[in-house]
C-alpha cells in the first residue's frame, strides 16, 4: 500500500490513467537492473529511481573521471575518483529513498552475469563495448529476460526492446561483434554529450513501460536517432531464422566472452 | 532505376550486374566490411551479398554497429 507522502510524490503518475495507484505498485514491486553507470546509465538510474522503481541494480566497475562529467549527468565534479556505482546509488536514493538500490562493482561477464541478472525483470544495457553487448544479448536472451539495448557513438544512437522468443535480438541484426583491430577508440570518436541522454531516456521509457504492461515496447524495430539531422527513423525488424542465439539451429547455447570484441569501443560514423 | 536507401528514394543509373556487394562500394557506405544489410524486409546475409542482385524497387537498410554507452 502506498502512504500518503507516496501518493503526492508519484501524484503526476497515479492520475495518468495508465498509471493510477495500481500501476504505482507495479513500478515498487519491479526489478530492473542497469549495466553500465555511464552516459546511457546516468539518465536511466536517475529517472527510475525518480519514477519509484522498487529495486534497482547498477554494475560498473568504473571510477568517475573528469573527462565523463560531460555527459554522465548522474556524476559531479567531487565525485571524481569514486566507484561510479556509489555515486550513482547516493544520487539515486537523494532522489528518492523509496528506492532499494543495489551495485555491483564489477564488470560483467560469462562467469557472473547469469547471477546478477536473474535477480531482475528487466535488464538496460548501457555499456560501451561490444563484448558486453553480445554477452547481454545472450545472457538475456537464454534466460527469456526482456532487455533494452541501446548504441551511441558521435551523433548517433540506437536502440531496440527484446523479449527473447518473441520478437528480434540483437544478433538477428548483428550475428558477429566486428573484429577489433578495424576499429578506433571511444575517445578517439568522440559523441555529443546530450546524446546519451535522449537514448537513455527512451530506455528507461521501455523499463517503465514493460513494468505498467502497458503500451507498445520497442521491439521488432531499431530506432535510430541522428541529433546532426535530428531525425529519429524506425527500422522494421523481425526474428532471423539463422540468428545464433534465438534462431532455429542456435550455435549459442550457453553464455561466452567475446573476447576478440573485448577492447572494442567504437566505429565510424554512418 | 529507383531504390529506397535508409528510408530515401535514391536513383542509380541502371547496371545489370550490380550486386549488393558492389552497391556498398559504388555508394562508399561507411563500416562496410560491417554494415548489416536488410533487402525488402529480410537481413541478407554476408555471404550473399556478392550474389544478391539490385533491383528497382528494392528497399534496402543499412544497419550500423554503434558500440557506444558510456
Ligand atoms: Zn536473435
Amino acid at each position: 500500500m502506498l502512504t500518503e507522502e507516496q501518493i503526492e510524490r508519484y501524484s503526476r503518475h497515479i492520475i495518468l490513467k495508465e498509471v493510477g495507484g495500481k500501476g504505482q505498485q507495479r513500478l515498487f514491486d519491479g526489478r530492473v537492473l542497469i549495466i553500465g553507470a555511464g552516459g546511457l546509465g546516468a539518465p536511466i538510474a536517475l529517472y527510475l529511481a525518480a519514477a519509484g522503481v522498487g529495486a534497482i541494480g547498477i554494475a560498473d566497475a568504473d571510477d568517475v573521471d573528469l573527462s565523463n562529467l560531460q555527459r554522465q549527468v548522474i556524476h559531479f565534479t567531487p565525485d571524481i575518483g569514486k566507484p561510479k556505482v556509489e555515486s550513482a546509488r547516493e544520487k539515486m536514493e537523494a532522489i528518492n529513498p523509496d528506492v532499494k538500490v543495489r551495485t555491483y562493482k564489477e564488470w560483467v561477464s560469462a562467469a557472473n552475469i547469469g547471477a546478477i541478472i536473474a535477480d531482475y525483470d528487466f535488464i538496460i544495457d548501457g555499456t560501451d563495448n561490444f563484448a558486453a553487448k553480445f554477452l547481454i544479448n545472450d545472457a538475456c536472451v537464454l534466460a527469456r529476460k526482456p532487455y533494452s539495448h541501446g548504441g551511441i557513438l558521435q551523433f548517433d544512437g540506437q536502440t531496440m526492446t527484446v523479449r527473447p522468443g518473441e520478437s528480434a535480438c540483437y544478433r538477428c541484426i548483428f550475428p558477429e561483434p566486428p573484429p577489433k583491430d578495424a576499429i578506433p577508440t571511444c575517445s578517439q570518436a568522440g559523441v555529443i554529450g546530450v546524446l546519451p541522454g535522449v537514448l537513455g531516456t527512451i530506455q528507461a521509457t521501455e523499463a517503465i513501460k514493460f513494468l505498467l504492461g502497458k503500451g507498445d515496447l520497442l521491439t521488432n524495430r531499431l530506432l535510430t536517432y541522428s541529433a546532426l539531422r535530428m531525425r529519429f527513423r524506425e527500422i522494421p525488424l523481425k526474428r532471423n531464422t539463422a540468428c545464433p542465439v534465438c534462431g532455429d539451429n542456435p550455435t549459442i547455447t550457453e553464455v561466452r566472452d567475446e573476447l576478440d570484441a573485448l577492447t572494442v569501443c567504437d566505429l565510424k560514423a554512418p | 532505376m529507383n531504390i529506397t536507401i535508409n528510408g530515401k528514394e535514391t536513383a542509380i543509373p541502371e547496371n545489370p550486374d550490380r550486386t549488393i556487394d558492389s552497391l556498398l562500394e559504388e555508394l562508399d557506405v561507411s563500416q562496410r566490411l560491417y554494415v548489416t544489410v536488410e533487402l525488402n524486409g529480410e537481413i541478407l546475409e554476408r555471404e550473399a551479398f556478392g550474389t544478391t542482385p539490385v533491383n528497382g524497387g528494392d528497399v534496402i537498410e543499412f544497419l550500423y554497429f554503434m558500440g557506444g554507452g558510456r
